[in-house]
């Protein structure tokens, strides 16, 4: 599992990668909050993340609330079939917005 | 969940058995764990797509029996057994931790999005059958199948 983030102050990409689960989800969560804590729009690039479970998506619930609260907003993109199935599985996919790719986000965000 | 035939009771016939791993219950094994599983599935004739749910279930069945069962202690045993049945996939998982009550076990509801609680959801909902029991031996045994036709 690795992670990187970049971006501008107000907007943050997060590139997750490797297999997300529970030995690696308290990295994760602090990634992320990291990210709601710094930026007002949070990407993140799921391309290379191959496994997800579910305290992986914990962490993505809990970023995403968290950056509701503070008025900030978070999507995902390049998701893989595995995790969206897992999105899917818990009816998420609707909950997230979710990307091809991050020039389709962006140009989402308008 | 499929109504069909009960599951074979009892030690399982050793010609059925794929294999059999003794675990220490420790996050970290679990990636392993995942590996031994898919392979396994993919033998008995699942698609890919269902050997994959089928690994999910059964990472989430250890997370439970890590954090819930030995608090994540990490000292405790599983013993994961892996069989091919005519029309499927067997998955035990024995455990020494304190017994469990199964009316206890509950998912969120999926519209009440928060963080947790999702595991149990996603063994239910991807394997066809998912049955806890006291394990003979003590503990607890966690049973779960899949059909090689993918009807879940």
């Amino acid at each position: 599992m690795t992670e990187s983030e970049n971006g501008t102050a107000s907007r943050r990409v997060v590139h997750l990668a490797g297999e997300i689960d529970l030995e690696h989800a308290p990295q994760i969560r602090k990634v992320l909050l990291g990210a709601v804590d710094q930026g007002r729009w949070i990407l993140v690039d799921m391309a290379e993340v191959s496994y997800i479970d579910s305290s992986g998506i914990a962490c993505l619930i809990e970023a995403l609330q968290e950056a509701r609260k503070k008025d900030a907003d978070l999507a995902l993109f390049a998701v893989n079939p595995q995790a969206l199935r897992v999105l899917e599985l818990a009816r998420l996919d609707t909950v997230f917005a979710i990307h091809p790719d991050l020039t389709s986000a962006v140009q989402a965000k308008g | 969940m499929s109504e069909a035939a009960p599951l074979p009771a009892g030690d399982l016939e050793l010609t059925r058995v794929l294999l059999e791993v003794r675990f220490c219950a420790r996050v970290d094994r679990i990636k392993l764990i995942r590996r031994v599983v898919e392979a396994s599935a993919l033998m008995c004739d699942l698609a890919s797509e269902h050997a994959r749910d089928v690994v999910l279930a059964v990472d989430e069945a250890c997370q439970n029996i890590i954090v819930h069962g030995y608090k994540s202690q990490g000292g405790g045993e599983i013993v994961l057994t892996l069989a091919s049945l005519d029309d499927g996939l067997l998955v035990e998982l024995r455990d020494q931790a304190p017994r469990i009550d199964p009316a206890r076990i509950q998912h969120r509801a999926l519209h009440d999005v928060k963080p947790g609680k999702l595991g149990c959801y996603f063994m239910s909902a991807i394997m066809d059958r998912v049955e806890y029991l006291p394990d003979p031996g003590g503990g607890n045994l966690l049973r779960m199948y899949k059909r090689k036709d993918g009807s879940s």
